[in-house]
């Protein structure tokens, strides 16, 4: 399979503190990838580095074969990286589906024209409405985001990074937050997801992960400890002794 | 049918019937007023310099206390034009318009990469230095004693300005019209939805790939160029500048007037110089004295009762009538 986002040798400190170190990492082709680790692994500092809010001390990423290290969150966007947030991170006050239409007219390049109405953009607004509808959210894509419930707020910030139509999407723990009863809506929709996009999830909840994810990365402490299947990732006595021991034990 | 303008995507941006009511009732003004007229020159002014801030403030987020800089170029621009080269009305508005928006593209390239509070006072700074610059330059600006002394030829060389103030009445009516359908077909256009996109979150913003400083810096050089119109037509229809365009103290003001009508729904930009003016110019003839304290006290009220300002009032008032009616 052919690799659509990779690290070399990438790594990150401040000052004295190193929090990503050698991170060598690949993601293939309509990858189901999960990445765990212990709080203060250095996952979400991973994560910043991939999308581009963080610059890395030194190393490389490459997207498709290009080298993105030097460009900026927008760009990277635009090269088909998208991404959801830990914290929901959405447009509260506007209706379900303009937090939608925004990602899907950036991605069109017409969301910075001036005079027709937005409302005129039929396809902009078509495929917003269709991506809601196969998140199970139609009913409320008229309605201020601000008054849905967590669950669904959190769909929502799935339906903005799918509406990129990104090639790797970055799912920064989809389940935080959810009620535990709720969260297989979530796994649900993430099972639905188109193949060809390659997922990386970064989750704590570890049914989520070992029921979604073909492959996964441990991290600790800023480095990789571990990478396999989840048989292997579970067997693996290192892994149970930083990280699964407590639970899994 | 709500009273707010918020635009996007399933917005409907066709004009509706109530939005009628302000032209209308600005043309009994015409016919029935005529001795307000000079009042409602400088309201309807203010209207189209409230309406720029709406744009920015409103719409993009962008705190601002400094943006009678751009109100001042306009009205100076207009005034040094009108001085030293013609009188022509028109060509003087586009002087204006054209001044104040390179202002603005200029200082919007500087000051757009900051945010909040460094923001505030970056466009405090801006204000300053252009107060102080019209205020040292006296042989173009007439210094503290303003400029004056030009004569405003007649509109297109067929309606002259009458003492009366309705030529000049009309002649702001139909300039605030014009920026009023600008403004509006902005604000529902997908550019005016993404601005609406950077002010409620401005993370995601970038996250979806949005150049998001680049809206800001166009939206930013948009409304000071309105700023500028608006300056340069109380130029115009006074036939006089003084330093007070530029001053803190305006830029203050329109943000006051703002807030009063409503911020981020065009209408808002059109109630609330009108309301504020009128009641300072009511209560400056009541209370000479102290009748601050009125304008401060209405405000007090507006900010904490009603945070959406005199229309989020009539919001609320439709929607619980309503709900009565259900």
């Amino acid at each position: 399979m052919s690799v659509v986002l990779e690290t070399r040798a990438l790594c990150k400190s401040f000052g004295a503190l190193t929090v990503a170190e050698q991170i060598h990492f690949r993601l293939e082709r309509g990858a189901r990838h999960a990445l765990i680790g212990p709080n203060g692994a250095g996952k979400t500092t991973f994560v910043n580095m991939l999308t581009g809010r963080l610059a890395p001390s030194s190393g490389q990423i490459v997207l498709g074969g290009e080298d993105i290290t030097a460009l900026g969150q927008a760009e990277r966007v635009k090269r088909g990286l998208g991404r959801t947030f830990q914290i929901n991170s959405l447009f509260l006050n506007a209706p379900v589906v303009d937090n939608v239409a925004f990602a899907v007219a950036e991605r069109e390049g017409v969301a910075g024209r001036m005079f027709r109405p937005a409302s005129h953009y039929r396809a902009v607004l078509d495929e917003s409405m269709a991506l809601l509808e196969t998140l199970g959210l139609a009913e409320d894509a008229r309605l201020p985001v601000v008054g849905l419930p967590y669950g669904k707020q959190r769909l929502v910030e799935i339906a903005i990074a799918l509406g990129l139509k990104p090639r790797v999407l970055l799912l920064d723990e989809p389940a935080a937050g959810v009620p535990s009863m709720e969260s297989h809506r979530i796994l649900a929709v993430l099972e639905q997801l188109p193949e060809d996009i390659a997922i990386l999830i970064i989750e704590h909840d570890m049914d989520l992960v070992f029921r979604f994810a073909q492959r996964i990365t441990v991290l600790t402490q800023g480095s990789v400890l571990a990478e396999g299947s989840p048989a292997e990732i579970g067997a693996d006595s290192r892994v149970r002794e930083v990280y699964l021991g407590e639970r899994h034990a | 049918m709500s009273v707010s303008h918020a635009g996007g995507y399933i917005a409907d941006p066709r004009i509706r019937p109530i939005e009628w009511l302000p032209w209308v009732l600005a043309l009994l003004c015409y016919f029935f007023a005529p001795s307000y007229l000079p009042l409602g020159s400088y309201v309807l002014t203010m209207i189209i310099f409230a309406l720029s801030l709406d744009l920015i403030l409103g719409y993009g987020g962008i705190i601002t206390l400094g943006h009678s800089a751009y109100f001042g170029t306009g009205a100076y621009a207009a005034g040094i034009l009108a001085v030293h080269l013609t009188g022509e009305p028109l060509v003087g508005l586009v002087a204006g318009t054209l001044a104040a928006g390179a202002l603005g593209f200029l200082t919007g390239i500087v000051i757009l990469r900051t945010r909040g509070l460094a923001l505030l006072m970056l466009t405090l700074a801006i204000t300053s230095l252009c107060f102080e610059v019209a205020n040292k330059a006296t042989s173009w600006t007439g210094g503290a004693d303003g400029l004056g002394g030009f004569s405003v030829q007649p509109i297109v060389g067929l309606f002259k300005f009458d003492m009366f103030g309705k030529t000049a009445y009309l002649y702001c009516l139909v300039v605030l019209f014009a920026c009023w359908w600008l403004v509006r077909r902005l604000v529902y256009s997908p550019f005016g939805a993404s601005l609406t996109g950077v002010r409620e979150n401005n993370l995601r913003m970038h996250a979806v790939g949005a150049p998001v400083y680049r809206r800001l810096v166009i939206a930013y050089t948009i409304s000071a160029a309105l700023a500028g119109l608006a300056g340069a037509l109380l130029t115009q229809t006074t036939q006089f500048v003084g330093l007070k365009v530029l001053g803190f103290e305006l830029s203050g003001e329109l943000v006051v007037m703002l807030v009063l009508g409503g911020v981020g729904r065009i209408y808002g930009a059109f109630i609330g110089p009108l309301v504020y003016l009128m009641a300072q110019d009511y209560l400056a003839k009541q209370f000479p004295e102290y009748w601050y304290f009125f304008i401060g006290a209405i405000l007090v009220l507006v900010v904490m009762f009603a945070r959406g300002g005199i229309l989020g009032i009539l919001d609320a008032g439709v929607a619980r009538l309503r709900r009565r009616s259900r």
